[in-house]
């Protein structure tokens, strides 16, 4: 893992000891190739199958710079293992076959192969495969510049929260994994320090510095999460508003993605996103992010944000039952389901309530998709107050009364509807709050929610159009109560996701700065939720709720939802 | 002075492989690729080759003798096949591969069959006539 012992071999003979994992299923290519980057002075692992070279890449995040895969493999679809890494580690990936046709290469590059090689392989282009990796390092170093920059623009969305938190980026990295995946991110573009483009000196995000990263956008609220903030809370004294700001960011399409890998491991949700980018759906990621891996976890985290979407999901399971909806417009209700979430238990009554509705919603992607759309309407919620959370969350618990508490442990996805929205807030409750959620009559604005949802969001943005109809066929899942809601978000349609995510960014932004509501942070939030279903922990920054105490009760559950793919380690709550 | 003789015939057969095409620029990449850490690198993937090629030819006559025959898996076990045939710079082989393929891809089951035959016959002339270059 360290990044840093490769640096320093890499610094005296770089590119040699490029740390390379190579998977084919013919063994006498893993030979060959074993052979030809050993010549190369590269660092060679070799594997088999795909599964095993998951779980290789996932025991250490960063111990590998680059993989080489084939495409036709008997355990895995080489394309599919290529996604997953992307995601989960974001290491460059190469792609080779003997089959060297258009469509196949295509393919490749769609689903984010750097390159693609054609066998027989020569030397000389394995000699080269060190310029991914640079690449990508370098890449990274800019998108920390531009990280400041798109900050910048959430708080003056954010307007009304003071709070720096570039909500955007208030990303935690709920999943250890994109930590350590920043990690040695970060570590290689210290290497790179030098070459790379970028002015600002790389910061090295160990395991342990993302870890009180996730951490502190926790304790922050997923919602109300800024770098500023977290930062303080960090309390690293080297390190900058910028750092967190664009690790934030980082963190926040690590949910994405893994969201959509949550889709599709969730076969439940079905909802992959196709290459959304990551960045921009960002809040739609954070639906189905949640679903996946961390469900119900992350999902809380949207919820508070802005209040408005406080997609407690908290339960994978919930997938779409969540809903929190306060149907209450008031922010403070928003607040309050955001509030729910640090508490379980208010979570629970304003996720439960929702849910209800919602649970037919379950496909917790589509919840989420229109989870995403009802947040633009929330907006208005988003102005949270920052008023203590417990205020709130006695505010959504009433009003969520009717909610039996539903023992939240299953994820809530709270979203927070507002009321006059009637945000169909796709609370995707676990599985198990299903019944709890019974809190009827909150289902019952939810449903309302639900086909207002549709409408206003449609008003919104073509995306939203797309939404409605996931909404709808989200109420209709939500009877699966696919943990994964996350996935959900996705939309069932991959790219629905994206566009949700957008929209609802769109929304958000609208209505923020409509309602003056600084929901900004929804976005963000959301995007972090989609980011990842997994790292859900961040906290969405929810606005002035506590979401580490709402972490914890949905860190529960996380874990207890099957991330299959998900560490739990990403959890670091 | 035998062993020059022994030389001698090795690089005349090599020439011969590969001016007959049965071998193309991989089999030299492999050369290339052998030095004092693996002396015998290319004996050694030539090796490993020939177990998995047992393999797919396994794979595919048992497809060929499926019925009603399934030219999606033919097709995916020649493509295995083909890939491996890659590795070693196996050219003919793999020229007889390819038209395998076209034949599956046109769901000609005889032409599959007539096909397989002329690998199955490729692949043991390179097979023995490597034996003895190594030899």
């Amino acid at each position: 893992m360290d990044n840093g012992c490769f640096s320093s071999s890499r610094h005296d003979a770089f590119p040699a000891g490029l740390r390379v994992l190579v998977v084919d299923d013919d063994p006498t290519w893993l030979r060959i190739l074993e052979k030809m980057l050993k010549k190369c002075l590269y660092e060679v692992t070799t594997c088999c199958l795909a599964i095993e070279a998951l779980k290789k890449l996932r025991e250490r995040k960063d111990a590998y710079d680059i993989v080489i895969s084939d495409v036709n493999m008997p355990d895995m679809d080489g394309f599919k293992l290529l996604e997953q890494v992307g995601l989960e580690m974001d290491l460059p990936v190469i792609m080779m076959s003997v089959d060297g046709e258009t469509s196949r290469v295509m393919k490749g590059v769609q689903h984010g192969a750097c390159d693609y090689l054609l066998k027989p392989i020569r030397m000389k282009e394995l000699r080269n495969i060190w310029q991914h990796v640079f690449r990508k390092r370098m890449h990274e170093a800019r998108d920390f510049e531009s990280h400041d920059g798109f900050e910048g623009i959430h708080l003056m969305r954010n307007g009304s929260d003071p709070s720096d938190d570039g909500n955007l980026f208030a990303v935690e990295e709920i999943s250890s994994m994109k930590k350590r995946k920043d990690a040695d991110n970060k570590h290689d573009d210290k290497e790179f320090g030098d070459h790379s483009p970028t002015k600002k000196a790389r910061v090295v995000w160990s395991v342990d510095l993302h870890q009180k990263f996730v951490k502190a956008v926790n304790q922050i609220g997923f919602d109300k999460v800024g770098p500023k903030k977290i930062l303080d809370l960090m309390n690293v004294p080297w390190l900058t508003r910028e750092n967190v700001a664009s690790h934030l960011q980082k963190y926040r399409l690590y949910l994405s993605r893994l969201q959509k890998e949550n889709d599709q491991k969730s076969s439940s949700c079905g909802t992959k996103h196709s290459d959304s980018p990551s960045k921009d759906p960002g809040s739609f990621s954070f639906l189905n992010t949640t679903n996946k891996q961390q469900n119900d976890v992350t999902i809380d985290i949207f919820g508070y944000s802005d209040g408005t979407l406080l997609l407690q999901m908290d339960a994978p399971s919930h997938a779409g039952d969540m809903k929190e909806i306060v149907s209450e417009p008031t922010t403070e209700k928003r607040r309050a389901s955001t509030n729910d979430i640090p508490d379980p238990k208010i979570q629970k009554s304003s996720k439960m309530s929702l849910n209800q509705p919602f649970a037919s919603v379950e496909s917790s992607e589509t919840n989420q998709a229109v989870f995403d759309c009802t947040i633009p309407t929330q907006y208005s919620w988003s102005e949270f107050p920052k008023g203590p959370l417990k205020e709130e969350q006695k505010t959504l618990v009433q009003l969520e009364g009717s909610f039996s508490q539903f023992p939240l442990h299953g994820k809530k996805h709270h979203i927070q509807v507002d009321q006059s929205q009637s945000i169909g807030s796709i609370n995707s409750n676990p599985s198990v709050t299903e019944e709890e959620v019974d809190a009827s009559l909150e289902t019952k604005p939810l449903y309302a929610y639900q086909s207002d949802y549709v409408s206003p969001v449609s008003s919104i943005g073509s995306a939203v159009d797309t939404f409605p109809n996931q909404s709808k066929s989200l109420m209709v899942n939500d009877q699966s109560s696919e943990p994964i809601f996350t996935s959900n978000l996705g939309l069932k349609t991959q790219g629905f996701n994206l566009d949700c995510i957008s929209d609802l960014d769109f929304y958000q932004r609208n209505l923020l700065l409509g309602g003056g509501a600084a929901s900004a942070p929804l976005e963000e939030d959301l995007n972090f939720f989609l980011l990842h279903g997994e790292c859900y922990n961040m906290n969405f920054g929810l606005q002035n709720i506590d979401m580490s105490e709402y972490y914890d009760p949905r860190l529960h559950f996380y874990d207890s939802a099957d991330y299959s793919s998900v560490d739990q380690g990403l959890f670091i709550a | 002075m035998d062993n020059t003789r022994f030389r001698q015939q090795a690089v005349f057969m090599r020439s011969s492989l590969f001016d007959e095409g049965f071998l193309d620029e991989q089999f030299i990449q492999l050369e290339e690729l052998q030095d004092d850490v693996n002396p015998n690198f290319v004996e050694e993937i030539v090796t490993l080759f020939y177990s998995d090629s047992v393999r797919f030819v396994y794979n595919i006559e048992r497809a060929l003798m499926s019925n009603p025959p399934n030219f999606t898996k033919l097709d995916d076990h020649m493509h295995q096949f083909k890939g491996s045939c890659s590795s070693i710079g196996a050219k003919k082989v793999k020229e007889e591969c390819r038209r395998f393929r076209e034949y599956c891809a046109a769901e000609n089951l005889e032409g599959c069959l007539r096909s397989f035959q002329q690998i199955k016959i490729e692949y043991t002339t390179l097979k023995k006539k490597l034996e003895s270059y190594f030899k």
